[in-house]
């Protein structure tokens, strides 16, 4: 078995706010991060799949089919874009706070089953170059 | 699709991983007293140097755990920074390894190293620090912990 990842990069607007708390809860936990107006950071994605190599082709996966489906399922739908108000996973009312960890989840269920050929085998998400999230699929 | 997320957000409780990067400049004279002068200059090499030399070490953290449902995170990053100011910045940063308690009987290679950052870091409790990750130099890591996604 052999491990490939390819890597692609989103510019993404966000900030974190617990709907269930009170405003002076959230800035106690969520700090600098809790303002309204939001931040942004250059994420970084690495989406790690495993496979066997195809006698044939030599290849794990297709990379330009891979790059297409990264672009497709996740950069097309969160780059440039505020993730609290313009990605569905995050919206208001589905409790999901756009934090690294959770981001790096909900890459994954975009993800899952749509690498032909390669089971998804980790997102890794960095915020910045000093921070990162992984997602092995486990519950 | 707004259901689908109030059901998937109630029953899961995914496991993910942290990773904090920090940075830290230290120096080390790689030596035993076990061995000769000559066998030390044999196995440690120029990094037998009786004056020492020193690296800038990037250090990993990786935490695992479930992310919490109220925060969407694993841990609060606030209480791991303030953590590692103190008991790796604090105790590390700028120190000559060699003159330090923990490494009186232990050769401070970044092996050693690398396995007293993961003693220290089990000391956290907002998280079980699962790996800890070292760049000597961008040539040499060293790893001491689980790999993540085998849990």
């Amino acid at each position: 078995m052999i491990l490939l990842t390819r890597k692609a990069e989103f510019s993404s607007a966000h900030y974190y706010w617990n709907e269930a708390w009170t405003e002076e809860e959230n800035r106690r936990v969520f700090g600098r991060c809790a303002n309204k107006n939001g931040h942004g950071h250059n994420y970084t994605l690495e989406v790690t799949v495993a496979g066997e190599v195809d006698p044939v082709s030599g290849f794990v996966v297709d990379l330009k089919e891979l790059k297409e489906i990264l672009q497709r399922e996740v950069v097309s739908v969160y780059d440039h874009r505020h993730l609290n108000l313009e990605v569905p996973e995050f919206a208001a009312g589905t409790g999901t706070i756009p934090t690294t960890e959770n981001i790096a989840i909900a890459i994954w269920r975009r993800l899952e089953g749509k690498i032909p050929g390669a089971k998804l085998h980790r997102v890794r998400v960095y915020e910045r170059d000093d921070l990162f999230a992984e997602y092995y699929g486990e519950r | 699709m707004a259901g689908l997320l109030q059901t998937e957000r109630q029953s899961a409780r995914p496991k993910a991983y942290l990773t904090r990067r920090y940075r830290l400049s230290a120096s080390h004279r790689l030596h035993t007293d076990a061995y000769s002068a000559e066998q030390n200059r044999a196995v440690y090499g120029k990094c037998n140097n009786p004056h020492g030399h020193g690296h800038n070490y990037g250090i990993e953290v990786t935490l695992g755990g479930s992310v919490n449902a109220q925060t969407g995170m694993v841990c609060d990053l606030g209480e791991l920074d303030v953590f590692a100011r103190t008991h790796l910045l604090g105790r590390f940063d700028g120190m000559n390894l060699n003159t330090l308690d923990e490494f009186r009987e232990v050769v401070p290679t970044t092996e050693n190293f690398t396995r007293e950052v993961y003693r220290v870091f089990q000391g956290f409790s907002g998280a079980k620090v699962v790996r800890i990750r070292i760049e000597e130099t961008g040539n040499n890591s060293f790893e001491v912990g689980e790999e993540p996604g085998r849990g």
